[in-house]
């Protein structure tokens, strides 16, 4: 486990710009790359028959580390709502997102620009679409 | 295991400012109030609001009424037909707090800095107290005059005449250097 969350460590720095993360060996195994870790998790929420116990713990799971997860995992994340009738869960994780971006406020905005298609095809408003981002 | 008592302790994150981590466990939530008040059954899914852990294992009202039934099954269809107060709704079936929500800063500092002071006060006022009616008298070797001697005879004897105290005194003078 503890390899495990070296692994992951190493491999937070999820940017945007996706430059290849500087290597920097915590263990001996193999370090996961950014695309292997997106791939991955764009594999867990795309299990069709996707329960609402692995959505949620997918999601506090990715919520969990240090990095802000990619839109197309966040677009397999919203699709896995779907296939639950989970409208709630799909507005909570756009909230989470924009929480976990912490001080750097372009992240979000980028974010809702790229998932646009996919939150016109499923009807989900934006947290901000709401009026549930203000107090 | 760990997750429910950190949930119940509410911990983390270093508060980025006004991060509130309180949790709600309480399973009679339907109320609405949310805060713990009754004893929680940790052997059911609890909910929670905490922004580290954005789902938790239950929705915030699982006692549905009719209407709320009615609502879950539109939320079957096409979430696009569902109007803004709709969706509005259906969050807060499943969530009580909103982000913006469980980030507020709750004054609380205030409470706590206060109280630091009032109990700073009560101690002052202990001391004083005690230093009329619980101490002794002062030993007479604190005296002005007791004082003045001491030193006298220190210099006399010359104490420490090289670097120290009476190097510091000029005899000729009668004075300090």
């Amino acid at each position: 486990l503890l390899i495990a969350v070296f692994h992951y460590y190493a491999n937070c720095q999820q940017i945007m710009t996706r430059t290849p993360l500087a290597s920097r060996s915590f263990s001996h195994g193999k370090v996961e790359t950014d695309e292997e870790f997106d791939a991955r998790w764009v594999t867990y929420f795309s299990k069709p028959d996707i329960d609402a116990w692995e959505l949620k713990k997918g999601m506090n799971t990715l919520i969990g580390y240090d990095l802000v997860p990619e839109a197309k995992i966040l677009d397999s994340a919203l699709r896995a709502c779907r296939r639950l009738d989970d409208l709630a869960s799909a507005i909570r994780i756009l909230e989470a997102v924009k929480d976990k971006s912490g001080p750097h406020k372009d992240i979000y905005p980028y974010l809702i620009q790229e998932l646009g298609p996919t939150l016109a095809e499923l009807g989900i408003s934006t947290p901000e679409q709401l009026g549930i981002d203000k107090l | 295991m760990l997750r429910l008592i950190a949930a119940r302790g509410g911990r983390l994150l270093a508060r980025p400012p006004g991060a509130a981590l309180t949790p709600v466990c309480s399973r009679a939530a339907s109320h609405g109030e949310g805060e713990a008040s009754t004893a929680v059954d940790m052997s059911r899914p609890l909910y929670w609001n905490r922004l580290d852990t954005p789902l938790p294992d239950r929705p915030f009202k699982d006692v549905l009424n009719e209407e709320d039934t009615a609502l879950k099954q539109k939320e079957k269809g096409p979430w696009g037909q569902l109007t803004k107060e709709e969706k509005i709704a259906i969050y807060r079936l499943a969530f009580q707090r909103t982000y913006p929500e469980m980030k507020q800063s709750t004054g609380e500092w205030k409470t706590v800095v206060g109280g630091i002071f009032i109990f700073m006060g009560l101690t002052g006022l202990v001391v004083i107290w005690q230093s009329y009616y619980v101490y002794p008298p002062q030993p007479r070797t604190f005296a002005e005059d007791w004082q003045a001697r001491q030193l006298q005879r220190m210099l006399d004897m010359r104490v420490n005449p090289i670097e120290g105290f009476s190097a510091k005194w000029d005899y000729e003078k009668g004075q300090w250097k």
